[in-house]
C-alpha cells in the first residue's frame, strides 16, 4: 500500500506514540504512525490526570486547544472499610495558577486533539491499522512492519514501539517477556454524567477547579488495589483496580468491586443521580523498576507502557509515556543527524537518554514496593484499613469511656490483628522501600 | 450473588459501549480441554465483560462480542496455550467514546 521508505514507523497512537510521532515529524522525519482503533482514543483508558510540565516539554502552547476538564485544586487519599473512610486531604488556591499543573482528561477526546497535532507535525497517521508482525533482515535487524491491511511489508530505519501494556509485537517477536500476573493490574471504570453545577456544589468547587480522590482499603477485599473518582467538567470517572494475580487467586469479579465501592456510603452521594454511559477495563503495569524490559536494540525501541515504565505508587503513567516517547524520538534525530545507522549500538542512547530523566530515577526510587505489596497485600488492604477505621471511631466515639482505656484498647486491637513483630517489620520494610 | 443477577449487571454495563463486532472471527479462542486449569476456570469469574462460561460439560467456553481487549484472560491463559489472543482486525472490536 505505502512504497516509500520512512525514518521511523510509530506503532500505536497513545501517550508515548503520539509524544515519539510529533517529535520526530516536527524535526522533519518522515514518520509514519499506525494505530488499531477507529480513532486515536478508542482503545485506551485513563483514569485520568494528566501532568502539564510532561506535555508542555512536548506542545508548550496545548493550553491554547487540549481538551482539558479539570484543573486539580485537591487531593483526597482515603483509607476505608466497608462502613467508613478515614482520609486526608489537600487543599491549594495556589494550584489556581496561570499554568495549572495537573488536569483531569478524557483519554478518547485527548488522544484525538493529540493525534490532530502529529498530523499537523507532518505525520502520516493511518488508523484502523492492526500492525500483525515485525519485519527482520538476515542479521535480525528490525526493518519494517506487516499489517492487516492488503499488501506487502512497510519499511523504516526504526520502528518505536509504543504499543501499550499488553505489547503483542514485542512479546511475539521475543524482544520481551510477556507481563506476568502480578506485575499488572486490572482496572474497570464507569463514566458518570452529571450537570456541572451539581459536581461542582458536591465538591466545593468553582469554575474549571477539580477534585481527585484515591483510595484504599476492604473495598479491594484483600486484593493489592486502588480505587479512584476523578472530576471532569461533566462526569465522574470512577475505577477500581487489582493486580490480576490476586484476581486469579481470590476469583473476585471486577464489577462486583466496581458495584460495592459505587455503593459504599461514602462514595454513593458524591455520584448520586448519575447517568452511566461507559463501561471500560484495561491492564496497568505495576512491577516497576524490575520489571522494565530491554529497551532498545537493532532498528527498534520501546516506550511507554510497553516498556513497563508506569509509577503504580504515584499512580502515573501517561506522564512516564510521553516523556520516554519524546526523549525515544529526540534520540532517533540525534542519531540520523549523525548519519548513523538505527542499530543497537546507536539505539542504546535513548536509554542513556531515559536513565537520566525522573522516569527511571522515579521507578528506581520505589523498586521495592511491589513486592512488598503484594506479598503484604492481606495487611495493607484489609487488617490495617479496618484498624485505622476502629482507632478512629474509638477516637471520636463520646461514650463515658475513660480516654486512657481507650487508647489501650486501640493499641492491643493492632497488636492483636498483626501481632507486635508483624507491625514492626511492616513498617520498616515500607519504610525501607518507600525510602 | 448468584450468576443470573451478576450477568445481568454486566451486560447493562457493556450495552452502554459501542462495539463493531467481526462477525464470524472471534479474536479469542479457548482450546479444547477435558478439564478447565485453574486459571482458565478463574477467568469466568474475573473476566470483566464476563466472557467465559463454563458449559454444562464443565469446560470453559467463550463468546468474546463484549470484550474491552483488556488483555487479562492472555495474560493469564495463553503461555500455556490454553487460549489464542489476538487483537480484533484494524478497527473492530471496542470503541470506546471516552476511555
Ligand atoms: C484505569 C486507568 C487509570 C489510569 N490513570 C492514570 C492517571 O490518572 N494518570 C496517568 O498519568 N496515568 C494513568 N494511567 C496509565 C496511563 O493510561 C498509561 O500509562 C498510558 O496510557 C500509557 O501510554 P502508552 O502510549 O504507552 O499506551 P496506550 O495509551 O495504551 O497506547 C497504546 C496504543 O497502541 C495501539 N496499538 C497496540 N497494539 C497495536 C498494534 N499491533 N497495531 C496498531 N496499534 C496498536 C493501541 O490501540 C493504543 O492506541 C491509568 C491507566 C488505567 C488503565
Ligand atoms: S481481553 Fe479482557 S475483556 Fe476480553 S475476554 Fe479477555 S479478560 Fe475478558
Amino acid at each position: 500500500m505505502i512504497e516509500e521508505e520512512f525514518d521511523a514507523i510509530v506503532v500505536g497512537a497513545g501517550m508515548s506514540g503520539n509524544a515519539a510521532a510529533y517529535t520526530m515529524a516536527s524535526q522533519g522525519l518522515a514518520v509514519l504512525q499506525l494505530e488499531r482503533g477507529e480513532y486515536p482514543g478508542s482503545k485506551n483508558v485513563q483514569g485520568a490526570i494528566m501532568y502539564a510540565d510532561m506535555l508542555e516539554q512536548i506542545i508548550p502552547d496545548f493550553r491554547n486547544d487540549a481538551p482539558l476538564e479539570r484543573h486539580l485544586v485537591e487531593q483526597r487519599f482515603w483509607v476505608m472499610d466497608d462502613t467508613s473512610h478515614t482520609g486526608m486531604q489537600y487543599r491549594s488556591d495556589d494550584f489556581n495558577e496561570a499554568r495549572p499543573n495537573r488536569y483531569t482528561i478524557i483519554r478518547a477526546q485527548f488522544d484525538k486533539w493529540f493525534s490532530r497535532k502529529v498530523r499537523e507535525a507532518g505525520a502520516t497517521v493511518l488508523c484502523e491499522t492492526t500492525v500483525t508482525e515485525l519485519v527482520r533482515n538476515a542479521k535480525g535487524k528490525v526493518i519494517g512492519v506487516r499489517t492487516d491491511r492488503a499488501g506487502g511489508p512497510i519499511y523504516a530505519n526504526v520502528v518505536v514501539l509504543a504499543e501499550g501494556v499488553n505489547g503483542l509485537l514485542g512479546t511475539r517477536a521475543g524482544l520481551r517477556k510477556m507481563p506476568k500476573p502480578e506485575s499488572v493490574a486490572l482496572a474497570v471504570k464507569e463514566m458518570h454524567f452529571l450537570p456541572d453545577e451539581v459536581i461542582e456544589q458536591r465538591f466545593g468547587l468553582q469554575g474549571d477547579e477539580g477534585c481527585v480522590i484515591e483510595a484504599a482499603g476492604t473495598i479491594s477485599r484483600s486484593m493489592a488495589g486502588l480505587a479512584f473518582l476523578y472530576t471532569n467538567k461533566e462526569s465522574i470517572s470512577l475505577g477500581i483496580g487489582c493486580l490480576v494475580s490476586d484476581f486469579a487467586q481470590t476469583r473476585e469479579s471486577p464489577y462486583v468491586l466496581l458495584d460495592a465501592f459505587k455503593h459504599h456510603p461514602s462514595i454513593r452521594p458524591l455520584i448520586a443521580g448519575s447517568e452511566v454511559k461507559e463501561y471500560s477495563a484495561h491492564l496497568i503495569p505495576e512491577g516497576g523498576y524490575k520489571a522494565i524490559p530491554q529497551l532498545f536494540g537493532d532498528g527498534w525501541v520501546a516506550v511507554g507502557d510497553a516498556a513497563q515504565l508506569n509509577n503504580a505508587i504515584h499512580r502515573e503513567g501517561s506522564n512516564l509515556a510521553m516523556t520516554s516517547g519524546r526523549i525515544a524520538g529526540e534520540a532517533i534525530i540525534e542519531i540520523k543527524g549523525r548519519n548513523q545507522p538505527m542499530i543497537r549500538r546507536n539505539l542504546a542512547l535513548y536509554k542513556t537518554m531515559l536513565d537520566k530523566s525522573f522516569v527511571v530515577k522515579d521507578l528506581m526510587k520505589y523498586k521495592d514496593m511491589p513486592d512488598l505489596i503484594h506479598t503484604n497485600s492481606r495487611n495493607f488492604f484489609m487488617t490495617y484499613p479496618q484498624l485505622m477505621s476502629q482507632a478512629a471511631q474509638n477516637f471520636m466515639r463520646v461514650d463515658g469511656t475513660p480516654k486512657i482505656e481507650k487508647e489501650k484498647a486501640t493499641t492491643a486491637a493492632f497488636i492483636k490483628a498483626r501481632s507486635r513483630w508483624g507491625l514492626i517489620s511492616d513498617v520498616v520494610r515500607l519504610a525501607l522501600a518507600w525510602r | 450473588m448468584t450468576m443470573a443477577v451478576t450477568k445481568l449487571r454486566v451486560e447493562e454495563k457493556l450495552y452502554q459501549n459501542r462495539y463493531l463486532v467481526d462477525p464470524g472471527r472471534p479474536h479469542i479462542k479457548v482450546r479444547p480441554h477435558e478439564r478447565p486449569s485453574a486459571n482458565l476456570l478463574a477467568l469466568t469469574h474475573i473476566c470483566p465483560a464476563k466472557c467465559y462460561e463454563l458449559n454444562d460439560k464443565g469446560q470453559v467456553e467463550t463468546t468474546p462480542d463484549g470484550c474491552m481487549e483488556c488483555g487479562t484472560c492472555r495474560v493469564l491463559c495463553e503461555a500455556s496455550g490454553e487460549i489464542v489472543w489476538n487483537y480484533p482486525r484494524g478497527g473492530f472490536g471496542v470503541l470506546f467514546k471516552f476511555g
